[in-house]
């Protein structure tokens, strides 16, 4: 049956099974690609979107459990306030390698900050650690978070 | 300024062959991207391409084409600024293309094809490249002097203009383009000197990283030809089993499934997104012929490799007398080491989009061996080579598992079947469980000291898969290949009497490919951990007795010193931490490492520091340089900590990032990198950083805990407080 979601402020209404995650919604039937499919188990975070500013695993986020939220995607979080520091911070820092799990990273650390202006080590850890980097670029992320809490 | 595409330029690439190139193009807001080249954009008469790397169009565009594929280490922005230092642009007046296949063109001058890897993209591009760029700048020279009707050498290139210093005229190399044209290529250019560098060695900002802050940058992954349809596959869960039966009929219910494909050892799920595919994937019952494999655990495999060390290898170095000397050693040491199979868990799952029609054949991909890729396909599909257009993109990761022309075999297979263009994308379980794994080895070692414990003696032999053999066959010779033997031979220590043997051994039932650092990820943490029991076995310093080796080696000397200094060598560490140290010389680069571990009483090991000091002749990119030593490590830190395929039942045991877990934020150490810039040619630095950490962390945790960990990953039972 048709699902309407909003997306980035913009309505869409897809015909597909309620058990649908919403990663496969954005990527391949409104060609949001941004948004990494990783594991598919909530497992390395590469999907994380914000469903009314939490940070979400889209890949175990079914279609039909979204209701009227507001679905944020890396393609509108520029549009936010912790969204546009966190990138300039990711571009100063040069955090980014290969760059493929970075949409996540980034959606993860925007949702800390906007949540935890000031976060410690620990809350950083505890934020950032569902987001799997394979090209490690752990310590970069961490300065780029305490950059983007500083301004 | 960065490469890259925005989602509008790929949403609804036209599939006809007439409109395939892609190029980049300004966008709006600054940010570049690789947008369609549509044709008579650039007509001949009034584009500038001197060179396949360099196409300055009559429009102004300078356009660089890239042979080395960008994965994450760097090379969309250290290839051009070896481009622009000669051409004498700024990095922020070019634009970046994907090379297409030719190999004639593209080849890699070390690796003989057109291939990124073995850390080698900017040792190959070194001069070619700047000398493309000479060339590229020298006929601009020429083309403006003739207009102007002056002596070339009163005229200089800068900031993409050529200058008339007697008289201040300038003019933009897009409005010299057409008679740069007409100037003969030059045989030979002057190179500029290293004193008169703008661009090599300073830290420049990558040219792709601003479209990978928004979600605008375009890997494989994101191809989406207009139609196209999404797959997701199963193949044979034991390697060289087959198909004996699928009963479809539940997956074909399934709400956005249009076909299943079953092919000799696959069956593929074609449905309009992939939340449909892989629900249809799970509906399939399917039935397997499992082949003679069926019962293959990795135990088996060791034991084989066990069994062929007890024989003679091929020799891959003989120094002095070893066995002469080992007799009369006043002290013996011997050991074995294993190393484990290893996937390569890109963060892009393998993906691969094809569209055949009825006499060609398009491709989408991120490769780093895209010639590879369209012999592949071509071969399936018994088309002529120039019938298959193969599109390159941004790679989620490489690692070596993009050598590989299996995935694009495997979606070509799959799309025959097809019609319209279809999206192959394999699951993370089908990712780890049908990867191309780094090889298993086994290893024997002894050495014999002297009175004073150094070692006068040193044997080495070892068997494990060839990666060389199967995928250039010609660079096996003599039962040797460079790859696996790099870092077990030519050491940076003086050992008077040393002889390493291989044997190569093809475990049958488990794929082997290349990985990051491949041979050396084996060798030197092998060497360096025995060097490290020989310094524990004379009762000396593990940096005291290596230093003593290293007089005829002032490059290793150098970085193994400096690192050592850095880290605080010999200051205290708590109870149960330790510092371990390793040295290497592998891909051209010398390097040093000092980590420091803790190990809990639960015998849980936490890297915390890691200190890095260098030598990779002249740097490129220095942020990258730094960038590339942090990746490698933590890459290395997974493998040491958790890395580890298993079989069982012929099939591989780890599925998804739960058992094949990865080093997460929160055990993320730091990583403080010292360089030293001499001004030698550059060496490679891609892998480096990974395969010097295995041993620098084992060596550490026998400083903690006093046990000698002789095959990774740690083995945390192993490390346990006894009290």
């Amino acid at each position: 049956m048709p699902f309407t979601i909003t997306v980035n402020g913009t309505s869409h209404t897809v015909d597909v099974d309620g058990d649908t995650p919403l990663l496969w919604v954005l990527r391949d039937v409104l060609g949001m690609t941004g948004t990494k499919f990783g594991c598919g188990m909530a497992l390395c975070g590469a999907c994380t979107v914000h469903v009314d500013g939490a940070p979400t695993r889209s890949c175990v986020t079914p279609v039909d459990s979204l209701g009227a939220s507001k679905i944020t995607t890396i393609e509108a979080i520029g549009k936010t306030e912790a969204g546009a520091r966190v990138q300039k911070a990711w571009l100063d820092r040069e955090v980014i390698q290969c760059g493929y799990c970075q949409s996540g990273q980034i959606m993860s650390a925007t949702a800390l900050l906007a949540s935890n202006p000031r976060p410690t080590d620990t809350d950083i850890d505890d934020a950032m650690s569902g987001n799997i980097c394979r090209c490690g670029t752990y310590v970069r992320i961490r300065d780029a978070i305490k950059q983007a809490a500083k301004v | 300024m960065a490469i890259i595409t925005t989602q509008a330029a790929v949403a609804d690439q036209p599939s006809d062959l007439s409109r395939r190139k892609f190029l980049a193009t300004a966008a709006a807001g600054g940010a570049f991207m690789l947008g369609l080249r549509l044709p008579g954009a650039n007509s001949a008469e009034t584009t500038f391409a001197p060179n396949a790397f360099i196409r300055i169009g009559g429009d102004g565009r300078i356009v660089l084409i890239m042979p080395y594929v960008e994965m994450g280490q760097g090379t969309y922005t250290s290839i051009p600024m070896l481009i622009a230092e000669e051409l004498e642009v700024g990095l922020d007046q070019v634009q970046l293309e994907h090379a297409p296949p030719n190999a004639k063109l593209y080849a890699n001058p070390l690796l003989g094809e057109q291939a990124t890897g073995n850390s080698n993209a900017i040792r190959g591009a070194w001069k070619p490249l700047r000398e493309a760029g000479a060339t590229a700048r020298t006929m601009l020279v020429a083309a403006a002097a003739k207009r102007w009707n002056v002596d070339p050498t009163t005229c200089r290139a800068q900031g993409g203009e050529v200058l008339h210093v007697p008289t201040g005229r300038r003019i933009e190399y897009g409005a010299l383009a057409a008679d740069a044209a007409r100037i003969p290529v030059p045989a030979n250019v002057a190179l500029k000197e290293r004193k008169d560098f703008k661009l090599i060695g300073t830290p420049a900002k990558r040219l792709d990283t601003p479209a990978k802050v928004n979600g605008t940058a375009v890997y494989g992954i994101d191809a989406r030809p207009s139609g196209v349809k999404i797959a997701t596959l199963a193949q044979s869960p034991v390697f060289g089993g087959r198909l004996k039966s699928v009963n479809d009929a539940a997956a074909l219910a399934v709400k956005g499934v249009r076909q299943i494909v079953k092919l000799d050892d696959a069956v593929s799920v074609v449905a309009d997104h992939m939340g449909a595919a892989k629900k249809g994937l799970e509906a399939l019952v399917i039935e397997w012929d499992e082949g003679p494999h069926a019962k293959l655990t990795t135990a088996a495999i060791a034991a084989e490799l066990e069994k062929a060390t007890l024989g003679p290898g091929a020799v891959a170095q003989s120094v002095g007398d070893a066995a002469g000397a080992m007799a009369g050693a006043v002290t013996k040491v011997d050991a074995i080491y294993q190393a484990p199979f290893l996937a390569h868990a890109a963060m892009e799952p393998m993906n691969c989009t094809v569209h055949v029609r009825s006499d060609d054949c398009e491709i989408w991909v991120g490769t780093q061996a895209i010639v590879r890729c369209q012999t592949g396909a071509a071969k399936t599909l018994g088309l002529p080579l120039h019938k298959v257009v193969v599109h390159n993109h941004l790679l989620g990761g490489g690692f070596g598992r993009r050598l590989e022309e299996d995935g694009v075999v495997r979606a070509v297979q799959i799309a025959r079947h097809v019609d319209g263009p279809v999206k192959v994308v394999w699951t993370r379980e089908e990712d780890i469980q049908h990867d191309m794994y780094r090889p298993y080895w086994f290893d024997r070692l002894s050495a014999g000291l002297d009175a004073n414990g150094m070692p006068v003696a040193w044997t080495h032999r070892f068997a494990g898969s060839s990666v060389i053999a199967r995928y250039i066959p010609p660079a096996f010779k003599d039962g040797l290949d460079p790859d696996s033997t790099e870092g077990a031979i030519d050491l940076t220590y003086a050992l008077p009497n040393l002889r390493v043997e291989y044997l190569r051994v093809e475990p049958l039932g488990i794929p082997t490919a290349f990985w990051r650092s491949v041979g050396p990820s084996h060798t030197v943490f092998v060497v360096e951990s025995f060097m490290d029991e020989l310094a524990a076995a004379a009762k000396q310093d593990p940096v005291a007795y290596r230093l003593a080796l290293l007089d005829k080696n002032p490059r290793a000397k150098a970085v193994f010193a400096l690192a050592a200094e850095k880290a605080g060598w010999g200051q205290p560490m708590p109870a149960r931490a330790g510092r371990g140290v390793a040295l290497q010389f592998v891909f051209g680069s010398y390097m040093a490492y000092v980590a420091e571990v803790e190990v809990a009483k639960d015998g849980a090991v936490r890297v915390r520091r890691v200190v890095c000091a260098l030598d990779c002749g002249t740097v490129v990119n220095p942020d990258t340089v730094r960038a590339q030593v942090e990746s490698g490590a933590m890459f290395g830190i997974t493998a040491a900590l958790y890395g580890e395929i298993t079989l069982k039942d012929g099939r591989v045991e780890q599925g998804n990032f739960d058992s094949y877990q990865i080093l997460r934020m929160n055990e993320a150490p730091k990583v403080e990198v010292h360089v030293i810039d001499n001004g030698d040619p550059p060496g490679g630095l891609g892998e480096a950083g990974t395969s010097l950490i295995l041993p620098a962390v084992a060596n550490a945790i026998f400083a903690a805990t006093g046990k000698r960990l002789r095959k990774m990953p740690v083995d945390q039972a192993a490390l346990k407080q006894v009290t």
